[in-house]
Parts: C-alpha cells; sequence; structure tokens
C-alpha cells in the first residue's frame, strides 16, 4: 500500500508547489468560472423565480468547461519540460503516476468549485449549504477527474490539443453531466438523500468503473 | 528490406481481391434483391404508407452500426493486448464504416420522424444514444489522425474504443431516466414493433442480413485500401532514400 500511497502523495505534492509558486491554473479557471455565470445570466434570461430552474445547469455547464481549463493544463508542464519522461523511469508504477494525477486535477477543481459555489449561490439565488449538492458536486468531479486526466494524456500529445480534449471528454461524461444536474435540481430544491432518486449511484458507478479501467489503460497511453 | 516487404504486400494484395472480389459481388445481387423486394414486395403500410418503407434501410442500419462499435471494441481490446496490427486495422476499418452507418441511421431516423412523430427530432434514449454514439466514434477516428504518430494513434484510439463502449450503456440508462421524468410533447409509438405482418418481418430479417454482408465488404474494401496505403507509404519511403 504505501508503494502506491507514497508516490501519489509526492506526485500532488509536486503540483500543488508548482501551482503555488505560479497560480496560472486556479486564478484563470476560477475568472472563467465567474463568465460563465455573467453569460448566462443573460443567454437563459434569468429572471427572478427562474433561478431554482436553471441554477443546476448553469452550475453543471460552468464546472464542466472549468473542468476542460483545469485538465489542458493537467499534462501541459510535464510535457514541455520533459518531466512526463522523468516520471515514467522513476521506479513507480504507472497506477500511482495516474492516480496521482488524477487527485491533483480533483483536489484543483474542487477548490475552484468551492470557491465559485458562494458566489454562484448569492448570483442565481439558491441555497449551497446542502450536503447532497455537495456531495453531488464531489461525485461528479471525481468522474471528471479520472476520466479527464486519461483523455488529457493523451490530448496533449496530439496536434490542436485543446480542441481534442473537450472532443474526447464530453461524449463520454454526459451521464455525469446528466445525473448531476437532476441531482443537483433536487438537493436545491431541498431533497432529502432518498429524494435524490438514481441518480447519485449513476455518478457512483460511472466513477467506479473508469477508476478501475482508466488506470489500466493509462499505462498503454504513456508508454514509449 | 523494406522493398521485399513491399514485394511481399503487392503478392498478397494479388490474392485479397479474390475474396474481396466474391463478397463484393454476393452483396450486390443481395441488394438488388433487397431493393426489389422493399419496394415492389413489401406490403404498403395501412397507416403510415410508402414512407414505411425507409424502415427496411433504419433498422439494419442501426443494428449494424450498434454491432460495428461492438468489433471496435473487441479490435481495441486485441490490439492493446497483443499488438498486432491486424486488429488495429479491424478496428479502424470497422469504426469508419461504423461512423457512415451511424450518419445513415440517423439519417433514415430523421426522415422517418417527421411523418411519423410530426417532429424531426426528439431526445428519445435511442436517438439520444445513437447520437453520442456517432460523436464518441468521431473522436475516436479524430485522435487517430491528430496523434503524433500512427502506432500513437492507433493506440489512442483504442482507447476510445473501449472507454466509448464502455461508456454507452451509462449513457443509454442515464437518458432513460432523464426522459421518464422530462415527457417531451412527441409520443413515439414505435408503429413497427406491436403490428409487424409476416410478409415485412420476412423482409426486414432478408434485408438484415443483406447489410450484414454490406458492412463485411466495406470492412474488407478498407483493410485493403489500408494495405495499399501502408504499401505506398513504404515505396514512398525506400524513393526518398534513394535520392539522397
Amino acid at each position: 500500500m504505501n508503494g502506491l500511497v507514497g508516490p501519489i502523495l509526492v506526485m500532488v505534492w509536486k503540483d500543488i508547489l508548482l501551482e503555488l509558486r505560479s497560480r496560472d491554473l486556479v486564478v484563470s479557471v476560477l475568472v472563467f468560472g465567474l463568465l460563465v455565470v455573467v453569460v448566462f445570466n443573460f443567454a437563459l434570461n434569468n429572471a427572478p423565480g427562474r433561478a431554482e430552474e436553471l441554477a443546476p445547469g448553469i452550475l453543471w455547464t460552468a464546472f464542466a468547461f472549468a473542468a476542460i481549463l483545469a485538465m489542458n493544463r493537467a499534462f501541459v508542464r510535464d510535457q514541455e519540460q520533459g518531466g512526463l519522461e522523468g516520471l515514467l523511469i522513476s521506479p513507480v508504477s504507472r497506477d500511482a503516476i495516474f492516480l496521482g494525477k488524477a487527485l491533483t486535477s480533483l483536489i484543483f477543481m474542487l477548490l475552484v468549485e468551492a470557491a465559485l459555489l458562494p458566489v454562484y449561490a448569492v448570483m442565481l439565488d439558491f441555497s449551497a449549504l446542502s450536503f447532497n449538492l455537495i456531495l453531488t458536486i464531489f461525485l461528479g468531479t471525481l468522474g471528471f477527474a479520472v476520466v479527464g486526466t486519461l483523455f488529457s494524456a493523451m490530448a496533449v500529445q496530439t496536434r490542436s490539443r485543446e480542441i481534442m480534449l473537450p472532443v474526447l471528454f464530453f461524449p463520454v461524461v454526459l451521464p455525469v453531466i446528466i445525473a448531476a444536474v437532476e441531482a443537483s435540481t433536487r438537493a436545491v430544491g431541498g431533497e432529502t438523500f432518498v429524494g435524490l432518486g438514481r441518480w447519485l449511484p449513476l455518478i457512483g458507478v460511472f466513477d467506479a468503473l473508469f477508476l478501475v479501467i482508466c488506470p489500466w489503460i493509462f499505462a498503454f497511453v504513456v508508454e514509449e | 528490406m523494406a522493398s521485399t516487404q513491399s514485394l511481399e504486400d503487392t503478392k498478397s494484395m494479388g490474392r485479397l481481391p479474390s475474396a474481396k472480389t466474391s463478397l463484393a459481388a454476393i452483396t450486390g445481387v443481395m441488394m438488388l434483391v433487397d431493393l426489389y423486394l422493399i419496394f415492389m414486395v413489401a406490403p404498403t403500410d395501412a397507416v403510415l404508407g410508402h414512407v414505411q418503407r425507409v424502415f427496411y434501410f433504419h433498422v439494419p442500419i442501426a443494428i449494424m452500426s450498434f454491432l460495428a462499435f461492438f468489433v471496435v471494441f473487441l479490435g481495441s481490446l486485441m490490439y492493446l493486448i497483443k499488438r498486432t496490427p491486424k486488429w488495429d486495422a479491424i478496428a479502424h476499418a470497422s469504426a469508419e464504416v461504423g461512423v457512415v452507418f451511424v450518419t445513415l441511421a440517423l439519417i433514415t431516423g430523421i426522415i422517418w420522424a417527421r411523418p411519423v412523430w410530426n417532429t424531426w427530432w426528439t431526445w428519445e434514449p435511442r436517438l439520444t444514444t445513437t447520437l453520442i454514439l456517432w460523436l464518441i466514434y468521431v473522436a475516436y477516428l479524430m485522435v487517430r489522425s491528430y496523434a503524433p504518430t500512427e502506432s500513437k494513434g492507433a493506440i489512442y484510439a483504442a482507447v476510445m474504443g473501449i472507454i466509448g463502449f464502455v461508456d454507452v450503456p451509462i449513457v443509454y440508462y442515464s437518458v432513460v431516466w432523464w426522459r421518464s421524468i422530462h415527457p417531451s410533447p412527441v409520443v413515439g409509438p414505435f408503429a413497427q414493433s406491436d403490428a409487424l405482418d409476416g410478409t415485412m418481418a420476412l423482409i426486414l430479417l432478408y434485408s438484415f442480413i443483406t447489410f450484414v454482408f454490406f458492412f463485411a465488404y466495406m470492412v474488407a474494401e478498407r483493410m485493403a485500401l489500408r494495405n495499399t496505403e501502408e504499401a505506398l507509404g513504404r515505396i514512398r519511403f525506400v524513393l526518398r532514400r534513394g535520392e539522397r
């Protein structure tokens, strides 16, 4: 167990240190998240009274696009300076590299979402203080991070990588987006955990399935 | 080395057409018979009229496209495990033909939906899943051609071939559940499922078999084309080396 957890934590700490020194990722994604809510406010004509019905959709559109922005950057630094090759040469399993990268992305996205959520709650007028909503956000973001990390490792190597990631990512995470919007709508409406129905289990199944498949496939993606 | 390879390839290419040509001939004859059956023999639908005949194309094509992506999944999985280019060639050919089939299934579906459901499109689970399927396999082809090298492209595509296939059932169920709480104004009675007369069912079955042959022929043709592309690539390589 130590052979897996140790390297993962080192990798996460490395990326956090890099981020603390540059601060380019979290800040840019945050600003982007704020822009999304402004655009949607006018695009969807967010009149008073409609907020509760529109808020979950806006929330998840913003989170999904913010995830794309964050994931696009996940491997760029490693790719540009040959860090990925160094990681691959080091005596660490591919699983640890994948899980470390996914965990880093999960942490960054959750940080951004934690900062955006209160702002959205104020601007869109809904209550963010709901355990169910926060659980939904966590599970949904976990799904984004797992699938996104795998595709990001591929997209970073392709031509026009900024386009390639969303093209790969969105069709596959569509079930997460559907389920997360439905679960959030109920959570914002004050439903209990049982009231969320099958939507949370659906995200849970998606997360578990891809947490098993993606590390295995990642080994093929990064091999030389 | 390279030149002997390309020579061997030319030989194998000489062998290939015979099987492929006979497949083409069988498919061609079956297709003509199919057209005759659909337009001359099949009874006109009492409620829907002639437009119902698109159903003999639509249903086999849609089923074939799903089968095509099962082949892509198997080919991708075997390619990642075994690393023999043959499996990649099968997955690649099947994905390209599959995308064409899904496109046709969507178009024939839209043609049919308009008179039957009175709308071009509805976010019905099967339609939505088919659209997502199309997007996933277009991404499959894109990531293959955008990859830095051909071998990387084959691996990336295989990754999408596996992930995409695993994802499709989840997409389907999420859309089914989503639909059950967002009823759309269009009610979609599937006219064919309850009342299908015997002749219609037989012609549908024949049409399906025809499209299985058609699919196999298209895949064989695409694989032969890829062989030719690779042979051409080797000849170019040799020529370029000779120039220097």
